[in-house]
C-alpha cells in the first residue's frame, strides 16, 4: 500500500509540470500583445513599455517560465488587476468558504444519495425504489435557483428559522447547501442504485446467501463495499466540480464564493486573476484524482497488489 | 432399503419473465440417499441448475419461482419453509459449490472472513475458534501454508485454489448434503482431477451425500453412484451408474454416452445428437425430445410417455420401453 501511495504521488509530477507549462503560456496565448493586455486599452505606448519591462516580458519565454514557477512556489500569483492586491490574497478569501460549503454539502449528500440508492436497489421495482428514485429525479431536474429560491421563501421568509444569505454562522451554511446538494444527492443516488444491482447480480453475492447470511450482511459486508468502487470516482468528479463554485447559489444566496470571483474576473479581464484560478481548478482535480486513486487501493485490495 | 435425505417430488420451477412463462423445471421427482453421491446429467438449459438453485432457495434474485411439488429434507418441505427457518439450512445441512470459482468468492473479502463469517453464524464460534477451523478446513482440502492464505484475497489464488476454498466454505459446517454444480466445468483437466479426488475423499472420510451436477460424464463415470439423466426441465431416465453405462435405454442418454470421446478409437468426427434442446415456447405436446430422437415414432408427438421399470432401480421415460 505504501508503495503504491508512493508510486502514486510521484506520477502526479508530470502532470503539474504540464499543466504550469499551459498555465503559464495562458497569457501568451490570447490574443494580442500580453502587455497591452496588463496595461489596459488606453495606456500610452510607453506605459506599455514599461509593463513589459516590469512583468520581464521582454525576456526569452523559457526564463519567464522559471520566474514565474518561482513566484507559484514562493505563494506569489501576481498582482489582481482590478484590486491591486495579491492574487492569492483574493482567492485566499474566496476559496474557504467555497471549500467548507462543499465538504459540507458532500458530506450529506454521499450520506443521502447512498442510502437511498442502496435501499431503491435491494428493493428493487417495490415502493420504496419508486420513492427514491422520484425523489432523485426530483432532485436532478430541478434548478438551483429554484430550489434556492423557494428554501428561502419558505425557512426564512416565512419561518424565520434562518438567514436568507451571507455567511459567517453555522446556520448560513444550511440553505446553500441544501441547495447545492441536492443535484449531487440524486446523482449519486442513481448512481449507486445501479451500481449496487450491478454487483447484487455477482456470483459471489450469491456464494453469500448461499452460506445462509442475513440479507442486511449479505448487503453491507458483500455488496456495499464493491459498490462503492464506481461511486467514488463519480463522488471525486461531483467534488471537483462544486469545488470550482457555482455562480447561481452564490448569487442567490450572496455566498463569496469562486464561482462569483471567476465571473468578476472574467467580466474584468483581469488576466492574473483568472491565470491563478486555472491553476487552482487544475490543482483540485489533480488532488482528487489522487485521492479517488488512493481510495480505489483501500477499497480493493487487488489494485494495490499490482 | 437406503434412507432418503432429499426427495423432490413433482417439482415445477417457472421464470415469469416478461415475454412469457419460462417452464424450467417441469415436473421433476429426484431423491438422494444418504451418503451416496447422485449425478445430475444433461445438456445446458435441461434444468439442472435451476433445479439446485430450488432446493437452496436462492431463486429469489429471479424471476423464477417453484410454482409446484415437495422438496422435503429431513422430514420437512423447504418449499414452505419461511426464509428466516430456510437461512438456518442453507449453508449449514445443505451447502452448495459452484461452477466459477474465479467470481465465486468476494474479491475484497480475505479468504478467512469468507469462511469463518459461515462458521460463526451457523456453528456459534468465537472469533478465535471459528479461525482455528477455517484453517483447519483449509488444510482439509489440501491447500498449503492455511495460516497464511487465511489472510490472502482471492485475487492472490489460482482457479484450482479458490474451487478448495470454496469446498472449505461449504464443508465447513459439515453439511448433510453438499450440491456441487459442475465444480469442475471452469478447470484445467488436471486440476479437475485434483478436485474430484478431494470431493471423493472428503465424502468418504465426513459422509456427506452430493449431488453432484454435471454435462460431463466422464466425471459422473468417476463420482456417482446414481445418475439423473434431464432434458428441457424433465427427468428421462435414472438407474445407477453401471446401468446407465452399460444398458441405457432412453435414446437422449445413449446419444450422450455415444458423444463422449473414446480413447484408442479412431473417428472421423465426433457422434452429436443434432439440434437443440427446444425452446420453452415451443415445446413438442409429446415426447420433449421427439424433434431429435432417431428412433421417434407416431406416438411420440402425441403423447409424452410415462416412466417405464426397465430393471430394478432403472427407468427410462419414452415409449420404446413400453
Amino acid at each position: 500500500m505504501l508503495n503504491y501511495t508512493i508510486r502514486r504521488v510521484l506520477g502526479v509530477i508530470p502532470t503539474l509540470i504540464l499543466i504550469s507549462i499551459f498555465v503559464f503560456l495562458f497569457i501568451h496565448l490570447i490574443p494580442g500583445d500580453p502587455a497591452r493586455i496588463v496595461a489596459g486599452e488606453d495606456a500610452t505606448a510607453a506605459d506599455v513599455e514599461l509593463i513589459r519591462e516590469e512583468l520581464g516580458l521582454n525576456r526569452p519565454l523559457y526564463v519567464q517560465y522559471i520566474t514565474y514557477m518561482k513566484g507559484i512556489l514562493h505563494g506569489d500569483l501576481g498582482t489582481s488587476l482590478k484590486t491591486k492586491k495579491p492574487v492569492l490574497e483574493e482567492i485566499k478569501n474566496r476559496f474557504v468558504p467555497t471549500l467548507t460549503l462543499t465538504l459540507f454539502s458532500i458530506f450529506w449528500s454521499v450520506i443521502f444519495g447512498l442510502l437511498i440508492g442502496i435501499i431503491s436497489a435491494v428493493n428493487r421495482g417495490k415502493w420504496q425504489d419508486y420513492t427514491g428514485m422520484f425523489a432523485a429525479v426530483s432532485g436532478i431536474s430541478l434548478p438551483s435557483f429554484w430550489l434556492g429560491l423557494m428554501l428561502v421563501q419558505i425557512f426564512s421568509v416565512k419561518l424565520g428559522w434562518l438567514p436568507t444569505g451571507g455567511y459567517g454562522t453555522f446556520k448560513h451554511f444550511i440553505l446553500p447547501s441544501m441547495t447545492l446538494g441536492a443535484g449531487v444527492a440524486a446523482i449519486i443516488a442513481r448512481f449507486a442504485r445501479s451500481s449496487v444491482m450491478d454487483i447484487l447480480k455477482e456470483d459471489y453475492v450469491r456464494t453469500a446467501r448461499a452460506k445462509g447470511l442475513i440479507q442486511k450482511v449479505v448487503v453491507w459486508r458483500h455488496v456495499f463495499r464493491n459498490a462503492l468502487i464506481p461511486i467514488v470516482t463519480m463522488v471525486g468528479l461531483q467534488f471537483g466540480f462544486l469545488l470550482g463554485g457555482s455562480v447561481v447559489i452564490e448569487t442567490v444566496f450572496s455566498w463569496p464564493g469562486m464561482g462569483s470571483l471567476l465571473i468578476d474576473s472574467v467580466a474584468f479581464r483581469d488576466y492574473p486573476m483568472i491565470q491563478s484560478e486555472i491553476l487552482i481548478f487544475s490543482l483540485q482535480f489533480i488532488i482528487i484524482n489522487l485521492i479517488v486513486d488512493l481510495l480505489y487501493a483501500v477499497l480493493n485490495p487487488e489494485i494495490s497488489y499490482r | 432399503m437406503d434412507k432418503k435425505i432429499l426427495e423432490i417430488k413433482n417439482l415445477k420451477t417457472y421464470f415469469f419473465t416478461d415475454n412469457g412463462i419460462v417452464k424450467a423445471v417441469d415436473g421433476v421427482d429426484i431423491h438422494v440417499n444418504e451418503g451416496e453421491t447422485l449425478g445430475i446429467v444433461g445438456e445446458s438449459g435441461s434444468g439442472k441448475s435451476v433445479t439446485s438453485l430450488s432446493i437452496m432457495g436462492l431463486l429469489n434474485d429471479t424471476s423464477g419461482k417453484v410454482v409446484d411439488g415437495k422438496i422435503e429434507f429431513q422430514g420437512r418441505n423447504l418449499v414452505d419453509l419461511k426464509e428466516e427457518d430456510m437461512r438456518k439450512i442453507r449453508g449449514n445441512d445443505i451447502a452448495m459449490i459452484f461452477q466459477e470459482p474465479m467470481t465465486s468468492l468476494n474479491p475484497v473479502l480475505r479468504i478467512g472472513k469468507q469462511i469463518s463469517e459461515a462458521i460463526r453464524l451457523h456453528l456459534k464460534y468465537d472469533k478465535a475458534r471459528a479461525k482455528e477451523h477455517t484453517i483447519e478446513m483449509l488444510k482439509l482440502v489440501g491447500i498449503p501454508r492455511a495460516e497464511n492464505i487465511y489472510s490472502e484475497f482471492p485475487f492472490q489464488l489460482s482457479g484450482g485454489m479458490r474451487q478448495r476454498v470454496m469446498i472449505a466454505m461449504a464443508m465447513a459446517c459439515n453439511p448433510k448434503l453438499l450440491i456441487a454444480d459442475e465444480p469442475t466445468t471452469a478447470l484445467d483437466v488436471t486440476i479437475q482431477a485434483q478436485i474430484l479426488d478431494l470431493m471423493k475423499k472428503l465424502k468418504k472420510d465426513v459422509g456427506t451425500a452430493i449431488m453432484f451436477v454435471t454435462h460431463d460424464l466422464g466425471v459422473v463415470a468417476e463420482m456417482c453412484d446414481r445418475v439423473v439423466v434431464m432434458y428441457a426441465g424433465r427427468v428421462v431416465e435414472r438407474g445407477d451408474v453401471y446401468q446407465i453405462f452399460e444398458n441405457p435405454k432412453h435414446p437422449y442418454t445413449k446419444g450422450l454416452l455415444k458423444s463422449v470421446p473414446v480413447l484408442r478409437q479412431k473417428v472421423e468426427r465426433l457422434a452429436s445428437i443434432p439440434g437443440n434442446v427446444p425452446s420453452p415456447k415451443n415445446m413438442p405436446k409429446g415426447c420433449k425430445f421427439a424433434p431429435r430422437c432417431k428412433n421417434v415414432f407416431d406416438k411420440c408427438w402425441e403423447e409424452e410417455p410415462p416412466f417405464y421399470n426397465v430393471e430394478e432401480n432403472h427407468s427410462s421415460k419414452c415409449w420404446l420401453c413400453e
